[in-house]
């Protein structure tokens, strides 16, 4: 259910790091619990990230809900195809509905963040709470 | 028309942190987690029927109610749109009026002419403070002479009761009934064939805000043509103990035309299209009906009846607010407790706004300061700190086409 290859935040976030760039999302978890989603509200290119920060917003029928960056640096992509096709975030969370891609200014942030098998489990605890 | 939000403008749903939390606004929430069962929390007798079809259950004003059921809050809305869905709204209240002064009596509490009621006639009400605020919105049903029936919002109907019981005068009875209630909306194009093949009443004969008592689908109720949706069906009351029977009955029913079980996620988006008020929103105590719009519901010529001076008084005056319509033009969507800007300045604030999944727009409805700006002007909604424009239209956003 939860790629094996990315890696989640306890706000539901997941961020897939290639080299020195992370890809961020929601999980599929996330999208799921907000329903359809109508609207997203995405930083600009160039801009900063700061982890555990809010970057920007996505709305669902009945929702605002904050994103908050995993890990820090500069913003050098958003998926621009959300402006048009904000559905694709609940069609394809870990894929093709991306938010933004990040230029990691520190990697030690990542060692905070969960692995599938943990972030599964989180959920679960969580749901159960 | 009544729903069962709570009272404060911001309600309701349980808020959970970070991304499925509230952005430090004002609105609703959903929450992350499936909430475990609370005792603490008045449930409906369909209650486990929810849960067991996979809704998602919340907190909405002390009622652990189904926000949306696994369909979706926009697919639950389009069926009722362009064939039929069914409500649980058994968490609405419901208050019998009894006595050779039962209509004296709602005469007073009432802004609405009782009197024209005729048996088997409902009409849409407020009962008013002395400041001509709502306390409640409530539909009252005359069932017969010295009998009337009233269905209250959810979470104002133990102020209701008190109130109305209080104001007694004379020869009148008024009892609490909510608890023998569950009442379940059927609604949409095809609602009303649904419910036919349930009884032997004749649906056609009963027209838009009538009702007749009559068996359906085995069970004796009240068969209410009447909703919170913009479109044609009917409220069902039944006894709790028949609701599951009822329930079941009218999903298989409306199986044909792909009825869906529909939560209050998608009540309130079929409302807010159908422009209708919301207490807590659009309405509340210190909101009237004359600045909501409601002035075909207040009866000044009827006699004296609580809110009645201030009404007079607001009516020569002129109403400091007025409820408006908009469209936003901008990308972004204006909701309930964001501010509005008309010209430079704060004017106003965002009564219920969200996305309209029928017409594909962003929609709202704003209570305004006087003058207020008319159909086609521009105004701003404030969205997390930026003025995004929108465009005053008219209200409802959305009308069915009525054969």
């Amino acid at each position: 259910m939860y790629p094996k290859e990315l890696l989640y935040t306890k706000e539901h976030e997941w961020v897939k790091v290639d080299g020195d760039t992370a890809k961020i999302g929601i999980t599929s978890h996330a999208q799921d619990q907000l329903g359809d989603i109508v609207f997203v509200e995405l930083p600009k290119v160039g801009d900063k990230a700061h982890a555990t920060q809010s970057f920007g917003t996505v709305e669902s029928v009945k929702a605002v809900s904050d994103i908050y960056a995993p890990v820090s640096g500069d913003i050098v992509a958003i998926n621009e195809d959300l402006i048009d096709a904000p559905e694709k975030i609940n069609e394809d969370p870990h894929v093709g509905g991306w938010l933004i891609s990040v230029k990691i200014s520190d990697k030690t942030e990542l060692d905070t963040l969960m692995t599938a098998d943990d972030y599964a489990a989180y959920v679960s605890a969580e749901s159960e709470s | 028309m009544p729903d069962g939000r709570t009272q404060d403008l911001f309600p309701l749903f349980t808020v959970h942190r970070s991304l499925l939390t509230n952005s430090g606004s004002p609105l609703i929430c959903v929450s992350l987690s499936f909430p475990p069962m609370d005792d603490a929390l008045l449930k409906t007798p369909l209650n486990e029927v929810h849960r067991a079809s996979g809704a998602r259950m919340v907190d909405f004003g002390g009622w652990d109610m189904p926000v949306q059921y696994p369909a979706g809050i926009a697919a639950e809305h389009m069926a009722v749109r362009t064939g039929v869905g069914l409500f649980d709204v058994s968490h609405m209240g419901e208050i019998e009026v009894t006595g050779p002064q039962a209509l004296d009596l709602l005469e007073k509490v009432t802004c609405n002419r009782v009197a024209n009621l005729q048996d088997g006639q409902a009409h849409y009400t407020g009962l008013l403070n002395e400041q001509g605020g709502f306390i409640d919105d409530l539909l009252v049903h005359r069932v017969g002479e010295g009998h009337y029936f009233l269905c209250v919002n959810a979470s104002n109907q133990d102020k209701d009761y008190a109130h109305i019981a209080a104001q007694a005068e004379g020869d009148v009875k008024v009892d609490f009934v909510s608890k023998s209630w569950a009442q379940i909306a059927v609604q949409g194009p095809k609602a009303v064939a649904t419910v036919q093949k349930l009884t032997d009443a004749n649906l056609e004969a009963i027209q838009y805000y009538w009702f007749s008592q009559g068996v359906v689908a085995g069970v004796p109720g009240i068969l209410a043509r009447t909703g919170y949706t913009g479109e044609d069906g009917f409220e069902l009351y039944v006894p709790a103990s028949a609701a599951v029977e009822a329930w079941n009955a009218v999903l298989e029913a409306g199986k044909d035309a792909g009825i869906l079980p529909c939560g209050l996620g998608a009540r309130n988006t079929l409302r807010l299209e159908a422009a209708m008020a919301l207490h807590g929103h659009e309405i509340s105590e210190t909101i009237t009906p004359l600045e909501a719009g409601l002035a075909w519901i207040v009866k000044l010529d009827k006699g004296d009846f609580i809110g009645r001076d201030a009404l007079v008084r607001q009516k020569e005056q002129g109403a400091p607010r007025k409820l408006i319509g908009f469209e936003m033009r901008d990308r972004g969507i204006g909701r309930d407790g964001y501010p509005v800007v008309v010209g430079d300045k704060q004017a106003g604030v965002v009564t219920s706004g969200g996305p309209s999944p029928y017409l594909g727009t962003n929609i709202g409805m704003a209570l305004v300061e006087q003058p207020a700006p008319g159909i086609g002007e521009p105004i701003g909604i404030e969205i997390r700190g930026k003025k995004t424009a929108a465009e005053v239209v008219k209200r409802p956003f959305y009308k069915r086409d009525r054969a």
